[in-house]
């Protein structure tokens, strides 16, 4: 008992939650952002899995690691294109064409890989992003290496989740992009497209995804193999609701989950076996579940969340 | 004359086979207010939806201080000074008055919303033209009144010239309706030229310099309003005079429904009921009478059994009701004509004949066991279009295809058949062509004659009086005691929609 | 650009925008066989050769339809009445986990009576999965699609769990599998020296009485109107909650029979990689049918002859096997235009 709980007080423990919350920050805010535009994007999880490859196989290839990232980006836009075209301007199911954006991301990047390495069994290993000690806040206790001894993406998360609030609450785009998910005859009144809006909204927010995805290869490990995203998109989808839609709350709510998943890491050794191993692995999918109906009633959504928009209706 | 500061020329759109505007030229001169008079269903709203830039006219071009407008450009027709104020308000409600109305007026490439400077602005133009609002309360805390005037503020934020209004008074109080015109005034002084979009008579009188009326997508006359009669401008605007049809007398039934003391939870979008006691008499039309989102909604809720009570009473025939659902409703007699035809009287995407049994698919005349009867469910719809003279192309197709009125007389036909006790007609015209109009008339009047209890919800006054045995107002979900046909004047039943008489207590 | 409403679509247009969706699919898929520097042609010819240039490669790929007409099914119905089914894998995989547990031995009945069991089992079991997350939609208003999506997961590691413990055969050398069901919970194969087996009889069954019910019953007639319109069926006193329900023990009955088929027809046994994502492809496989059960079967067996020939024509011309997956995931997407153009027409301006 004694031993579960000093869990918590050790540094390994806090380095490891911060580095597991950093995907799953990426990714979230990428939905929250489609989401306040409106639109809800099931493409996560295949987008996260093209942007691991696609950043992944650049490294690879003989690419720089922030070109990577660049390519993984560009990558994760493409698709957010894609899933904008079908549901903006032409409004089909949000759910279908999501779905089917997962199935093609994640089968064309399978299928990419067999073609540039069509023989190998384990797939090699790149040099990853290194963690990189912020002088002077590292040396802190337990809080230092956990946050100010990642790497370089990590910052790059808490720096995105700050950027996309200001975005979000304090610029006159981050007003279109809320007033778009709240009531699109709002935003055409005042002069604005809202196709523009919440195109550009899916577009950019599915490059975040992808540079989520992009981390697990990158950062996180250094090399890529098949369902190495294993649901954390829709995971991330989870934490949007219970982050009610906001970038700080989200936050919370990726750290407070990646907290929970490193420590069942450690307690499932603690336990050494004597419980399944897979009841740990499946919390975090049961935690998602209680974590929607729990905010199920409270949460204040976005009211146009899912409902296409054509010019002139109201 | 003035100097011309929007001029429409030839604007014609087409949406499918049905030509919304033929070749439609206006003139609006500096300082001017002109009327756009028309029927629902008559052009105006699609006019002006082509003049601010929601849609593309199909052919014709839009002016406005001497420039051709772009067309499709909403943005262009605000940068020209055109403001306009949706009859169904744009506004976010979980956002404040402030970001609704800077929202678009600034750089979107900008680091950061300038609020103090935008508040600092809406509170100078709130006091100059006295349109006070808080621009830090979320739209959701206001009045419909207020919200108006942040709609207003919207146009005056952009410096707009031309200020263009649909159907502006439809949600508002006759007291509202005062305020809203003397804020016109003030800004037709101040240099600003207005268009008021309106199909009620008295309020074109009211206000404009000029009228247009349009009817069927054409524009069919112009008048200036200060040699205009009423009379005129009416056989203008329908072709020919909306008849309202002689009601004989019939003897008054039995109470057949009742509500007492009843009250409803609170509901976005309108007024809940307050301790409520209504009774509906056979053989008796209980007309509906009040200013929109003060509680018909939930009243008409209730009759469909779409909202139960939370607390009070509804009795069918004089006994107690328990249960309460659509499907009990239906099962006890009471037919319903719901306000939406499209989003609730049908499912737009299924046939007419699905449509039409939608009520009754369960009875022994369409289903046996669990399975459907199509070819008795067939029939009957043939026998309605057949009944009703509804225009469509067959059985088969979607009814999202048929025209409102067409739509409405299988809606109505689908109610009335199975010869209802009691029946609910929640605004059975809106948007109607006269003929349409006067067959939904005469088919509730038979059902009169035939002893059934009516109940009739309408924002048209004229129709409530013309059509009604015993009057009720509703104001803020109370009614006022009810009255005969005759008993109250038109100016009385004004003062009680606006709340006056309608007491707490009552 | 506007979408306009436009009348019933003429025969030809009912057909040719979904073969157009199609043809857009092979265009995209042949660009990525050039890519793969492959002639288009050849590969295609070898896809179609490996899904029906033979009597084996028939029955293969009607092998492979079966449990996809299943999930099909399941999604089609779901779908109609605009519940977002994607949790078809994880009703599968609980299908097959009863299946299992009761045919290894927990009952010795005969063939003619313990198959109807394990079928009723099946269905039981699957249905009952997908209660919890329409119950969470009805009365709490969560999200389905996300519940059902996220139950695939934790059903995947509840097996795993299930076949490292309790079910693990113990002649299983340590693999992580359950033991082999006995012989007369085996279906019947349907033609001698096959792996076609009675399951692909059932699915069609399955199929026909969906369509039935569809198009026959109350209860089609009540599923089709509430997801066209939830709100004007409740006004019209459909009751819209109860059909959701009804709709969901019927969809998540279905994938599981997928789960029985694949078990007592073709593997005899359970493990992790009974199904290579049935589920999903059967949203694809709906999509295509334009969610006409009938349909289902025709595009199950489209959708697994491209699986069975690219498998194929990868070991002969080296083009990785996924562009079978590339190709279901874009024909989904073509044909949800495809079907949006049979309906709306595009104004451009």
């Amino acid at each position: 008992m004694i031993e579960a709980f000093d869990i918590l007080l050790t540094a390994s423990f806090w380095v490891a939650a911060i580095r597991i919350a950093s995907p799953l920050i990426f990714a979230t805010m990428g939905e929250l952002i489609c989401e306040r535009a409106g639109v809800l994007n099931l493409g996560i999880e295949g987008i996260m899995v093209a942007g691991a490859f696609a950043g992944w196989i650049t490294v690879y290839l003989g690419g720089d690691l922030w070109f990577g990232l660049v390519v993984a980006a560009l990558a994760g836009a493409a698709f957010g294109l894609l899933h904008a075209t079908l549901t903006v301007p032409l409004g089909l199911s949000q759910h279908v064409c999501g779905i089917g954006i997962t199935l093609l991301a994640t089968s064309l990047s399978y299928f990419t890989y067999r073609l540039v390495l069509p023989e190998v069994t384990s797939p090699p290993r790149i040099e990853p992003f290194q963690p990189l000690p912020i002088p002077g806040l590292s040396e802190i206790p337990v809080i230092g290496p956990a946050l100010f001894n990642q790497t370089p993406l990590t910052y790059l998360a808490f720096i995105t989740v700050a950027l996309v609030a200001w975005v979000l609450y304090r610029t006159p785009l981050g007003l279109a992009v809320r007033a778009a998910g709240e009531n699109p005859s709002a935003v055409e009144a005042q002069g604005i497209s809202v196709t523009a809006i919440r195109m550009g909204s899916v577009i950019v927010g599915s490059a975040l995804m992808a540079i989520g995805g992009a981390f697990l290869t990158m950062s996180a490990f250094n090399s890529f193999f098949f369902e190495m995203i294993n649901g954390r998109g829709w995971i991330c989808i989870a934490l949007v609701v219970f982050g009610s839609w906001r970038p700080g709350k989200a936050l919370l709510g990726a750290i407070l989950f990646a907290a929970f998943d490193a420590y069942q890491v450690r307690l499932q050794q603690l336990t050494g076996g004597a419980v399944p191993y897979q009841l740990f692995l499946m919390m975090p999918f049961v935690l998602s579940i209680l974590a929607l109906v729990v905010m199920a009633r409270r949460a204040t959504y976005p009211k146009a969340l899912m409902i296409p928009y054509q010019k002139g209706e109201r | 004359m003035a100097e011309t500061v929007l001029r429409l020329t030839n604007i014609t759109k087409r949406f499918g086979p049905l030509v919304a505007n033929d070749s439609i030229s206006l003139e609006l001169a500096a300082g001017e207010v002109i009327a756009l008079l028309g029927e629902n269903g008559a052009g105006k709203t699609t006019l002006m939806n082509i003049l601010f830039g929601h849609y593309v006219a199909d052919e014709g071009t839009v002016e406005a201080f001497g420039k051709l407008l772009p067309p499709g450009d909403p943005r262009a027709a605000l940068d020209a000074g055109i403001g306009m104020v949706h009859q169904h308000f744009t506004l976010a409600d979980n956002m404040t008055v402030l970001e609704n109305i800077a929202l678009g007026t600034q750089s979107p490439w900008s680091w950061k919303l300038d609020r103090s400077g935008a508040r600092a602005r809406i509170r100078k133009l709130s006091e100059d033209f006295g349109l006070a609002v808080d621009p830090d309360k979320t739209v959701a805390q206001l009045s419909v009144g207020e919200r108006q005037r942040v709609e207003i503020l919207k146009a005056l934020y952009r410096n707009a010239r031309i200020l263009i209004l649909d159907e502006p008074t439809a949600v508002l109080t006759p007291l509202e309706t005062d305020a809203l015109f003397a804020t016109l005034k003030m800004l037709v002084a101040k240099g600003m030229s207005i268009i008021f979009i309106s199909h009620k008579m008295h309020e074109v009188m009211a206000v404009s310099n000029r009228v247009m009326v349009l009817r069927g997508g054409k524009l069919v006359g112009g008048r200036e309003t200060a040699g205009a009669t009423r009379q005129e401008l009416a056989a203008l605007m329908v072709g020919q005079e909306v008849a309202f049809p002689p009601v004989e007398a019939v003897p008054r039934g039995e109470e057949l429904f009742s509500l007492e003391n009843v009250s409803t939870t609170p509901r976005a979008g309108g007024s809940a009921l307050h301790n409520v006691s209504l009774s509906l008499y056979g053989g008796v039309i209980t007309g509906l009478a009040g200013v929109s989102g003060n509680g018909q909604a939930a009243l008409a809720a209730l009759l469909s059994g779409t909202e139960k009570p939370l607390s009070g009473q509804i009795r069918i025939a004089g006994g107690e009701v328990s249960a309460w659902s659509p499907r009990e409703a239906l099962a006890r007699g009471i037919a319903r004509v719901p306000e939406d035809r499209h989003a609730v009287g049908s499912i737009g995407d299924m046939s007419v004949t699905e449509n039409v049994i939608s009520e009754r698919y369960r009875s022994e005349r369409f289903s046996r066991h669990g399975f459907m009867d199509w070819k008795a469910a067939r029939a009957f719809a043939e026998e309605l279009i057949r009944d009703y003279d509804v225009k469509c192309p067959s059985p088969d197709a979607r009814i999202r295809l048929l025209s409102g009125g067409n739509m409405q007389k299988l809606i109505l036909g689908r109610a009335l058949d199975p010869d209802p006790v009691v029946i609910l007609a929640n605004q059975p015209t809106r948007g109607l062509d006269v003929g349409a109009v006067a067959y939904v008339h005469k088919k509730l009047l038979e059902a009169r004659a035939r002893g059934a209890a009516i109940l009739l919800i309408s924002e048209d006054l004229d129709e409530i009086l013309s059509l009604s045995d015993e009057v009720r107002v509703i104001f803020k979900g109370r009614l006022s005691s009810p009255s005969q046909r005759g008993e109250r004047s038109v100016q009385e039943i004004g003062e009680l929609m606006a709340g006056h008489g309608i007491g707490e207590a009552a | 650009m506007r979408l306009e409403p436009k009348p019933a679509p003429t025969l030809v247009e009912t057909f040719a925008y979904p073969l157009g969706a199609v043809v857009v699919t092979f265009v995209i898929a042949s660009l990525l066989v050039l890519a793969a520097g492959a002639s288009p042609f050849s590969v295609f010819a070898l896809v179609a050769k490996g899904a029906a240039g033979s009597r084996f490669a028939i029955m293969e790929t009607l092998t492979r339809a079966t449990p996809l007409i299943f999930t099909g099914l399941a999604v089609a119905v779901a779908f109609r009445a605009k519940l977002w089914n994607i949790g078809a894998e994880a009703q599968l995989y609980a299908g097959a986990l009863i299946t299992v547990v009761l045919a290894t031995g927990a009952l010795p009945l005969p063939a003619p009576i313990l198959i109807p069991i394990l079928m009723i089992a099946a269905m039981a079991a699957g249905a009952l999965l997908l209660l919890g997350p329409a119950l969470l939609k009805t009365r709490l208003g969560v999200d389905e699609v996300v519940t059902t999506l996220l139950l695939n997961f934790i059903m995947l590691l509840f097996v795993s769990m299930l076949l490292e413990g309790v079910l693990k055969d113990p002649m299983g050398m340590g693999w992580p599998r359950s033991p082999k069901i006995i012989a007369d919970a085996q279906l019947p194969k349907l033609i001698a020296r096959t792996r076609l087996h009675l399951g692909f009889l059932i699915a069609i069954v399955s199929a026909v009485v969906v369509w039935i019910i569809m198009k026959k019953t109350t209860l089609g007639y009540e599923m089709r109107a509430v997801g066209h319109n939830a709100e004007a069926a409740r006004f019209a006193g459909i009751p819209v909650n109860s059909v959701l329900m009804k709709t969901a023990l019927l969809s998540g009955g279905l994938a599981a029979l997928g789960g029985f088929s694949e078990v007592t027809g073709l593997k005899s046994n359970l493990t992790l990689d009974l199904s290579p994502g049935f589920g999903y492809t059967g949203i694809v496989v709906a999509m295509l049918a334009m969610l006409n059960p009938l349909g289902v079967v025709l595009s199950a067996i489209f959708v697994a002859g491209i699986f069975v020939g690219a498998d194929a024509m990868s070991r002969t011309a080296g083009v990785p096997s996924y562009i079978a997956d590339v190709m279901v995931a874009t024909a989904l997407l073509t044909m949800v235009v495809a079907i949006m153009m049979t309906r709306f027409r595009v104004r451009w301006r």
